[in-house]
């Protein structure tokens, strides 16, 4: 599996400029030399248009970005796969209205509403957060009520409901380790979408300006005339970071997909030959 | 079939009425009320009258909320999205129809330029399968992804407008000009538009390649495919009458999908290039908390994104025999 191995490669290379670069850089905010200078000795990757040395800012930007990613991520995969398994599991009524909801928010506009939504609550991670993850859920809860909804009828799902398993262990023990692979594989996809997200939520201005990320360098790249001026060492490193990491995660999200895939007979219970969706 | 149709019309009928009231709350719920805002940018202008005046429309009054939102939704029902605050006086509507051109005809072109190129494109790679571009073109379609559009966005402008010179930076059309179906006008759109139209071109054709040749290859492996080849049909009307035709069903519901979305412009593409479409208005309304500017916006894109839904539904009703069972 060369892909895992190039994108573990990239995870630990990413995990290393995060956890151990911020205390090799200079402070980030601090403005220290003459602004928008191009790369030199004593700034790699030049400074920005508040004289701040922007290699410093790369490198701790990288922390805070991929944190939220990671948070987002997580909490959308989860939202998305608690209302789409209660549905596929349980059904009728309930399913039916979870049904619905998922529906409705598949149809609202994303970008626009987490727009409003973003600028509406204090700026900062947990607003981010939670606009990425309510225009977001829906997708997952779809997909997960549709395999659970297959699982549902399996005999050895039935079976454990007739000896009078409690429902929800069932849920847990019997349906959702069936699961892991798609989980997975959605946990790490929805991190590459949320860090997109969030990056351009920021470049619209409509994060913590404040804040050290990779959003806000691109923000403040587009604020301070980097553009105009010719000043790619504001943002041309900066993108090529987020495409490195969304590219690493893409990589072993698409190796995962591949191993839970029915179709490539990873996983005997995969496959759903008999059961239609209602 | 009946049922199918009234569990879709029940979830357009919920969106539209999630989307309404959100519009209805998010002004309500903010700290501080839009209209002192605004008496406050416009200072002396406004007397306390017309404010007063100003905060009934806006139904931020102290009466009770359902009160207010019955009020909002009789407004609504009457097609009245009130006065944007950003552009005082003009009304929301007016301010929409301006953005909503520009839009249309960037979002427009660019996304059917997409969809055709990428479509095309697709069921080429799929016919040759494993060939020099079906090699490359995948890969590399799934790196352009990664990269965040309205970065590649500020590439091109950085690359073409700055070093180049070859295109102009922002706006849709030179300074001192307006807007006319002159000569010198259509070249100026023309400049302008290239290199948002592009972006938006780059940013959405890895989409249809990599669909349609997922679809085309599934088609390829199908009976009905095998059964017209021993037939002894030519293998180009296979591919075109029995092949193509099928695999680009689900690509073109996608594709009315996506220019349900053109509506609401594209927001990061927009910021980059000082586009004047609705993006912009919306970072704008956002920005200067012009609520009833946001309301009409969202609410329009709303309706844009639920009537694309509801158009592709039928369509995939009428070229799709199955489901009409």
């Amino acid at each position: 599996m060369s892909r895992l191995r190039l994108a573990g490669a990239l995870w630990l290379l990413l995990a290393l400029v995060a956890g151990v670069g911020p205390l090799l850089v200079a402070d980030p905010t601090a403005p220290t030399a003459a602004p928008l200078a191009p790369p030199s000795w004593a700034h790699p990757l030049g400074t920005t248009g508040m004289g701040q040395d922007a290699l410093s800012w790369l490198v701790c930007g990288a922390g805070p970005t991929v944190a939220l990613g990671v948070a987002a991520g997580l909490l959308v995969t989860a939202l998305g796969a608690a209302v789409g398994a209660l549905g596929g599991f349980f059904g009728g009524r309930l399913d039916d209205a979870l049904d619905l909801l998922a529906n409705v928010f598949l149809v609202l506009p994303g970008l626009p509403l987490m727009v409003i939504l973003a600028a509406w609550a204090p700026p900062g991670p947990p607003a981010m957060i939670a606009a990425i993850v309510l225009t977001g859920w829906a997708w997952h809860a779809r997909a997960i009520r549709a395999r659970v909804a297959s699982l549902r009828r399996r005999e050895h799902v039935e079976a454990s409901l007739l000896l009078g398993e409690h429902p929800l262990r069932v849920l847990g023990v019997e349906v959702l380790p069936h699961l892991r692979g798609q989980l997975g594989a959605s946990a790490i996809g929805a991190t590459a979408q949320a860090i997109a997200a969030s990056v351009g939520l920021e470049y619209l201005g409509l994060g913590d300006l404040r804040a050290v990320t990779w959003g806000t360098s691109l923000y403040w790249a587009g604020n301070d005339a980097a553009l105009i001026t010719g000043s790619w060492w504001l943002f041309v490193p900066t993108g090529l970071a987020i495409a490195v990491t969304c590219a690493s995660l893409v990589l072993v999200q698409t190796a995962l997909d591949d191993q839970a895939n029915p179709a490539a007979g990873g996983d005997p219970l995969g496959s759903t030959p008999f059961v239609p969706d209602a | 079939m009946i049922r199918l149709a009234l569990r879709r019309l029940a979830v357009y009928a919920g969106a539209l009425w999630a989307a309404v009231t959100l519009d209805f709350l998010l002004p309500r719920l903010m700290p501080g009320d839009p209209a002192s805002l605004m008496f406050a940018r416009f200072q002396g202008r406004l007397t306390p009258e017309a404010i007063d005046a100003m905060r009934l429309a806006y139904g931020l009054d102290d009466r009770p909320l359902p009160a207010q939102y019955v009020d909002f939704l009789a407004g609504l029902a009457r097609g009245e999205l009130g006065v944007s605050l950003s552009h005082f006086p003009s009304p929301v509507l007016e301010v929409m129809g301006q953005g909503l051109g520009w839009s249309l005809l960037l979002g427009g072109v660019a996304t059917a330029a997409a969809f055709v190129l990428g479509t095309a494109l697709g069921a080429w790679v799929a016919l040759r399968r494993g060939g020099a571009l079906d090699q490359l073109l995948p890969p590399l379609l799934v790196l352009l992804g990664a990269f965040p559009y309205f970065w590649l966005a500020m590439l091109l402008v950085w690359v073409f407008g700055v070093e180049l010179r070859w295109a102009p930076l922002h706006h849709a059309w030179d300074p001192g000009l307006s807007p006319s179906l002159t000569p010198v006008f259509v070249l100026s759109l023309l400049r302008h538009a290239a290199l948002p139209a592009l972006t938006l071109v780059l940013a959405s054709v890895g989409g249809w390649v990599l669909t349609m040749r997922s679809n085309t290859l599934a088609v390829l492996r199908e009976e009905h495919v095998r059964y017209a080849l021993a037939r002894g049909l030519s293998p180009r009307r296979i591919f075109l009458h029995h092949v193509v035709r099928n695999a680009v069903l689900p690509s073109l519901t996608s594709f009315a999908t996506a220019l349900g979305y053109v509506v609401s412009g594209s927001l990061l593409t927009e910021m980059v290039f000082g586009w004047p479409g609705q993006g912009m208005l919306l970072l704008e309304a956002v920005r200067t908390q012009d609520f009833p500017l946001m309301q009409g916006l969202f609410l329009s894109v709303t309706v844009a994104t639920l009537a694309a839904n509801a158009l592709v539904d039928l369509v995939t009703v009428i070229l799709d025999p199955r489901l009409r069972s």
